[in-house]
């Protein structure tokens, strides 16, 4: 009877080798046509976050970034720092700058700009009402384009009171706001605050790919959209924590700070 | 996404191990099913109670034993639900709806499990007081219930988490509730349940937890006084982002005690003190330490007050375990606005004793019936001062009368006040008090006595025990 069992774990530990060979991470991630890396930030340097790749939002932006958040963005490291292979975004709950709360937003804006691509990130979520971190991109135009003409890939939205959701999303002309072309999805066994999950979108000539993990969960082309196509130009990456606003509402009394968004790394293929 | 094409080949990969392991080691398996395991039965009521066996319905003492049943006209999912009729408050056969569902046999095994889940809608919007499971008379030991829960009249899904599987192994408490009238005017109504099963969500978070509801509790108390740990709350953040708290046993906590010479606790949170000193304790939950404490501090053993050995039929008692007392509204009157004494009356192995703390003044009342005395000629109580007697220290006992009305006030009431001093006062010794009516002018009469008022405290601890009259 020992021996049966001993081969029987032989048999299993074989079996398992085989199983990860055929289905690491990696590979569950490939995607044929997008599969070369043109940039990675694995958030490996101790310190502020790497400044040939990232610039500071600071401030409150006009009309709290045109949401009415709550927050005020900084670049101190209570609010961003990278430590420990993880680039930390903290919120905190402080008055600074005349503000309720501090946090932090950084751009790629003018170091990394892709037209197309597989872009993903590996994420911790925080929880707690009024909490909206979010992964997504601007059309490198918006300076000159007013949003939303230039453009806007949500690639991960997420509010601190919905564990088990994200959204993905693009904003457009004609497609914006509360009318942009969006689509839940839902952890069905897990949650967002509890474990690192990737998130990342496929981005091709009139398609963007929306997935979490190994679940590709929505596809957008132009028949979608209610206006112009305009996501077939360069954009940038933003990575941030809002407090508050006009989406998520103010944080309650429930609300843990600080709290923290966790990014292990990002990537970009082509 | 090319991924969905491996995740097949693996399942398939992994159903043909499957299958490999099962031919070549059926006798191991069949081994295996021949140990003593529970069942991991989910279900307690889908269509119809699953694996309950025929006995399992058990209603609280004073609940209306018929409120429960299968409706087959009703159902979220299926072609039943269960009904709970909760009756009028003054339903004669019950005040309210109440009851655990017992499985029958040794219990089941719910460590893979994270919460016990539910539809239910009423007949109207309301609170209904209580759900939960982990209920068996008895022990008892791992309740865990969630209050005050509020049910629309539209199917919704409640979700109970269980604060720690791991202590399931073998459970028999499957449900239970509690359901009033308190919110709806005294007037019964109708609710429906569903789907009454055990879930792994993997989307609860447990948060924090804390006993003596996060307080920091201290008991003054005895060698061989035991104490129980209480307001054992576990909070956990739930997949709609709400918190939810949940009165769980103390069993689901793991309690330690910073000074085991002093006092020991067990794993039911009861704290055993065997020596004089202090003794905090806490617990944790899941490895996380909790909030909140109790703190005994131990003054070492009793002194139990003399047994009384007058004849019963000698004495009418207030107060004594020696003898059956009369009936008595109260033993502490709370007196507003001057009264500061508390009560935290304890027991030290069957006997009962009165503990003031904090004690100015405090009134015994009994006047439901009055007390006739006229055949009795003393008043006699115990009194005992664990501090130190202060200088010019008083103790005064008034025996009040309510007079012929038998009511307080109405311009018929007597009293007469006695004061004790030192040497008679002593501290840490049963100091007897005993008071002939010969020595109370005062009182006029002693056909309708109905309050004891002791006065003179200085805030300090006062024991009483055997409080009565007699002959």
């Amino acid at each position: 009877m020992i021996s049966i069992k001993n081969k029987n774990s032989l048999i299993l530990s074989l079996s398992i080798v085989l199983l990860f060979n055929s289905c690491s991470t990696d590979e569950k991630q490939t995607v044929v046509t997008k599969n070369q890396l043109v940039m990675s930030d694995e958030f490996s340097v101790n310190g502020a976050p790497d400044s040939n790749l990232w610039s500071y939002n600071i401030g409150t932006g006009t009309d709290g970034w045109g949401n009415n958040e709550l927050q005020y963005y900084t670049d101190r490291p209570v609010n961003i720092k990278v430590e420990n292979g993880l680039l930390k975004i903290t919120a905190r709950r402080e008055q600074y700058m005349g503000e309720a709360f501090t946090s932090a937003r950084i751009i790629s804006k003018g170091k990394f700009e892709t037209k197309y691509g597989r872009l993903e990130a590996r994420i911790k979520l925080p929880r707690g009402k009024g909490l909206w971190p979010a992964f997504w991109m601007l059309g490198s135009n918006s300076d000159t384009a007013i949003w939303p003409q230039c453009g806007e890939i949500d690639i991960m939205e997420y509010l601190g009171n919905s564990p088990t959701k994200v959204f993905g999303t693009v904003h457009g002309p004609g497609y914006s706001g509360g009318n942009a072309i969006t689509k839940t999805f839902t952890l069905p066994n897990s949650r967002f605050d509890t474990d690192f999950h990737v998130f990342g979108i496929e981005w091709g000539e009139n398609y963007i790919n929306f997935y979490v993990d190994d679940v590709l969960y929505n596809q957008i082309t132009p028949f979608d959209v209610t206006g112009d196509w305009v996501f077939n130009q360069p954009f940038y990456i933003i990575l941030n924590m809002a407090v508050g606003g006009n989406y998520p509402g103010a944080p309650n009394s429930e609300t843990p700070f600080p709290q923290e968004m966790l990014v292990d790394y990002i990537r970009v293929y082509q | 996404m090319k991924n969905r094409k491996i995740n097949y080949l693996r399942n398939s990969l992994l159903f043909g191990l499957i299958i490999l392991i099962n031919i070549s080691c059926e006798r191991d398996l069949s081994d295996e099913a021949s140990n003593a395991t529970f069942p991991k039965t989910a279900e307690v009521f889908i269509d119809a109670p699953v694996a309950m066996g025929s006995d399992f319905y058990f209603p609280y003492g004073g609940s209306k034993p018929t409120a429960w049943s299968v409706d087959s006209q009703v159902s979220y999912r299926g072609t039943a639900s269960m009904r709970f009729d909760v009756p009028n408050a003054n339903d004669p056969e019950g005040s309210y709806a109440g009851a655990i569902f017992r499985t029958e046999g040794a219990g089941r095994d719910l460590t893979g499990y994270d919460a016990l889940t539910f539809y239910v809608k009423a007949s109207q919007g309301v609170n209904i007081a209580e759900f939960g499971f982990g209920e068996d008379f008895f022990p008892n030991k791992y309740i865990a219930t969630i209050t005050n829960v509020s049910v629309g009249t539209n199917w919704q899904k409640v979700i109970i988490p269980i604060p720690d599987a791991s202590k399931l192994v073998k459970e028999r408490g499957m449900f239970r509730y509690a359901a009033g009238t308190q919110g709806t005017n005294s007037l019964g109504y109708t609710f429906w349940i569903d789907d009454l099963k055990f879930e792994k969500l993997g989307t609860i978070l447990p948060l924090s937890a804390s006993i003596m509801n996060g307080t920091n509790v201290t008991r003054t108390t005895f060698v061989g006084v035991t104490s129980t740990v209480t307001g054992v709350i576990s909070t956990f953040n739930m997949p709609n982002g709400i918190n939810q708290s949940v009165s769980v046993a103390p069993a689901y906590l793991n309690f330690v005690s910073s000074n085991p010479s002093v006092a020991t606790v067990n794993d039911a949170g009861v704290v055993t003190p065997i020596a004089a000193g202090t003794a905090t304790i806490t617990a944790t939950f899941n490895g996380q330490p909790t909030t909140g404490s109790l703190i005994i501090n131990c003054t070492g053993t009793y002194i139990n007050a003399p047994t009384p050995t007058l004849n019963p039929a000698n004495v009418i008692s207030i107060f004594s375990d020696a003898y059956t007392n009369v009936p008595v509204e109260y033993y502490n009157g709370y007196w507003q606005p001057w009264q500061t004494t508390v009560s935290n009356d304890f027991s030290v192995l069957g006997d009962n004793v009165l503990n003031y703390t904090n004690f100015n003044f405090v009134g015994i009342e009994f006047d439901g019936p009055t007390v006739n005395a006229t055949s009795m000629t003393h008043f006699h109580m115990d009194a005992f001062i664990p501090g130190p007697i202060a200088p010019g220290r008083q103790l005064r006992v008034i025996v009040v009368d309510f007079g012929a009305d038998g009511v307080f006030g109405g311009g018929d009431d007597t009293r007469h006040s006695t004061t004790f001093t030192a040497p008679t006062l002593v501290s840490q010794n049963w100091i007897p008090i005993e008071i002939p009516f010969s020595a109370m002018p005062g009182l006029l009469s002693r056909t309708n006595l109905a309050q004891i008022i002791l006065e003179g405290g200085d805030n300090s601890i006062l024991y009483v025990d055997n409080v009565y009259f007699h002959n």
